[in-house]
């Protein structure tokens, strides 16, 4: 295990090469990819590497990246790619594809603001464009936690009982565009962690057809399919979690971070890095003698309602930080996760660092300190910071 | 078996690929192109391991529903705008894993004209090892017939009612200015011709392009017994030019037609889309020779671009 100083887009892509190199006992690795701020580094270093029967096909448009990863997918090969913002927007179309043809294809988001008005900066809003889609959705908050999930998702997508796309998001700039040290595993570690890609339902010499014509009844029961995998994505993720510690000696992070939530009766819940930022003011405030703990949604796509549902209980009071806002409704994860705490419980969505505002301590440690004021749940809050 | 007269001679032989590429029971209409165009792409191809990609057009219906499909090779059906960037995807496989398959796109005029160009032109540019197949039905069919890029000038469709104003599109001039090894245009009417060119678009490598004009009796509203007339029609008029560009430079002409005025009247006056909308014999003549001229030009070939016949 070296330890490498790199940025979390180099290091989505340093994990991306080594699990493509991984596959090269099997159909190899094959990549459409193009550049869109801040992803653009992700997309640069996987264009410099060298791997072993692979390809990185520099694509004219992030539609077509896209198009290229759902055919190399569809004949048997690892694939990745990375973009964000209105790159995802215009990927769409072909990200809706790679679902519907279960091909396992894991994509690197560095989260950025939807534009126009154009903006570059860290907003979870391109992501959440694809909540619906039946793709895996993972926000990481820090470097190492990029590293992992990256090769966790290549696992996590493949497993027969899951088989779809992965989506690994990391906040744009912030952590897309600072260095830390990495943990980086050996090529022989990576092969034992992710054994060679198999897609039953690949093209190969039979006369089938993926992605034609159906009934509605036909769409339905794969749909239900298709959430049933979904939902065992919980339970394999454990599986990958222990099984990538047996091989690294250090254990990936869990779905839902909690903490100090046991004895709190207050709650930060948020995703990416809003999280880190509320744990060092749960320790503050920890110190100022509040019972405050917080929640990251690391995997927000199966959405783990059980476990939510047991952090909550006995909770008085919820603040859900969106790093995003459903224009008419409020903030996303907040519309997702308010049905989870107990009736009586206060839960008030502050919707902060909407479009790349620089969330500090102080504006988590005010916003909390109105909420323990308050004696009902407000509407959702869009909050202004710098 | 879908060895029907309207195939015009080319009956099944022993020389086919054992099974159809578009198998019987498939949901084509009477008289349709793409028919005739797999058909002789099943001899062609003889039993090359091939695989195919069909973004949204007819030929994404006729495959059918699911489980079975009217397909006998390996096919994705891709996105609109993405059979050029699937295709991609799969040739690049193929290639790493040291695989013959030849990757086929067949695509309809909207996703090869228009919603596709984009890709088309990528997958060229960077010269993918892709067989593209555009089966030009000068319409939308799927949708109901609305005007394309490929829609000749005074063709009426559903959505240009009284005939659409501006000309075709040129997409072998397009191809041929990305230089890539191969790009020809093929007469459904001229089989040997049309045989060796799929032949030969089959064992070259990089990217190749083939124009087809697809006869569409729905959309021409003409009768489908009569398709493949019409194309020769077309040829004989001078109207579609048969001919293939070699590395963007080389302009071979393949069929010297007749220009012949009464060939031009009978395409013109068989397919209702023609009727009321203004585009006459004496209308189309100076863009057929303004572009015979520029062929001539192309391929060095000193021969009067009107003829009397």
């Amino acid at each position: 295990m070296a330890v490498e100083l790199i940025s979390a887009n180099h290091a989505a892509a340093l994990a991306a090469t080594l699990a493509g190199r991984a596959n090269r006992t099997a159909r190899g690795f094959c990549s459409g990819v193009y550049p869109i701020t801040p992803s653009t580094e992700c997309m640069e270093y996987l264009c410099g590497q060298e791997i072993e029967k692979g390809k990185v096909v520099r694509a004219d448009s992030e539609h077509n990246a896209m198009g290229i990863c759902i055919g190399a997918s569809a004949s048997g090969a690892r694939s990745f790619t990375t973009t964000c913002s209105n790159g995802l927007a215009y990927m769409i179309e072909n990200c809706v594809a790679a679902a519907g043809y279960r091909l396992p294809i894991v994509m690197s988001i560095a989260n950025r603001t939807l534009g126009p008005p154009w903006n570059i900066w860290a907003d979870h809003g391109d992501s959440l464009l694809m909540r619906d889609l039946g793709w895996l959705q993972f926000y990481s908050a820090d470097i190492q936690q990029v590293f992992d999930t990256v090769l966790c998702a290549f696992r996590l997508a493949e497993d027969p009982r899951v088989m779809m796309p992965a989506l690994c998001c990391m906040d744009g700039f912030i952590l897309s565009h600072t260095m830390a040290q990495v943990e980086v595993p050996s090529q022989e570690q990576v092969d034992r962690c992710l054994p060679p890609t198999d897609i039953p339902h690949r093209l190969d010499k039979s006369a089938h057809t993926l992605g034609q014509m159906e009934t509605p009844h036909q769409s339905v029961v794969h749909r239900a399919q298709h959430h049933q995998a979904m939902l065992n994505a919980r339970q394999v993720y454990a599986e990958v979690q222990d099984s990538f510690e047996e091989i690294f000696g250090r254990r990936p992070a869990d779905p839902l971070v909690s903490y100090r939530t046991e004895d709190a009766e207050t709650l930060i819940v948020s995703m990416g890095t809003l999280g880190v930022t509320a744990e060092r003011v749960v320790d503050l405030l920890r110190e100022q003698g509040q019972s405050v703990g917080s929640v990251r949604v690391r995997m927000f796509r199966p959405m783990l309602d059980e476990e939510l549902r047991k952090i909550f209980a006995g909770k008085k009071r919820i603040a859900v930080l969106d790093r995003d806002i459903s224009i008419g409704f409020g903030g996303v994860l907040w519309g997702e996760v308010r049905g989870f705490a107990d009736p009586s419980a206060i839960v008030q969505n502050y919707m902060v660092g909407v479009a790349g505002g620089d969330v500090r301590p102080e504006h988590m440690i005010n916003l909390l300190a109105e909420l323990e004021q308050a004696n009902e749940s407000g509407a959702p809050r869009i909050v202004e910071v710098a | 078996m879908m060895n029907e007269p309207a195939l015009n001679g080319m009956a099944h032989t022993e020389q086919d690929r054992s099974e159809p590429l578009l198998r019987a029971g498939n949901s084509n209409c009477g008289g349709c192109g793409m028919s005739n165009l797999m058909q002789m792409l099943r001899r062609a191809a003889a039993e090359r391991e091939l695989k195919l990609v069909i973004p949204a057009c007819c030929a994404a219906v006729t495959g059918g529903s699911f489980p079975e499909s009217a397909f006998s090779i390996p096919t994705i059906m891709s996105t609109f705008a993405s059979a050029a960037s699937v295709a991609n995807g799969d040739a690049s496989v193929a290639q790493l894993n040291g695989e013959e398959t030849r990757v086929i796109c067949l695509a309809g005029d909207g996703g090869t004209y228009d919603i596709g160009m984009g890709t088309l032109s990528a997958a060229a540019e960077r010269n993918e090892d892709i067989l593209y197949i555009c089966y030009d039905n000068e319409i939308y069919g799927n949708t109901g017939g609305q005007r394309s890029s490929a829609t000749p000038a005074g063709a009426a469709t559903t959505s240009t009612l009284h005939g659409k104003q501006e000309t075709k599109k040129d997409i072998l001039g397009i191809m041929a200015a990305h230089r890539i090894p191969y790009a020809a245009s093929i007469s459904l009417a001229h089989i040997d011709d049309t045989l060796r060119k799929l032949q030969f678009a089959l064992d070259a490598r990089g990217f190749r392009f083939l124009h087809v004009l697809s006869p569409c009796p729905t959309g021409w509203k003409s009768e489908p017994a009569m398709g493949i007339e019409l194309v020769r029609l077309a040829v004989r008029s001078g109207l579609f030019p048969v001919f293939e560009v070699f590395d963007g430079e080389r302009y071979v002409l393949n069929v010297e037609p007749e220009f012949s005025g009464e060939a031009l009247m009978m395409y013109l006056s068989l397919q209702r889309r023609f009727r009321n909308t203004g585009v006459t014999e004496e209308s189309l003549r100076p863009s057929i020779e303004r572009y015979w001229n520029y062929l001539r030009l192309m391929s060095g070939r000193i021969v009067p671009a009107r003829r009397n016949v």
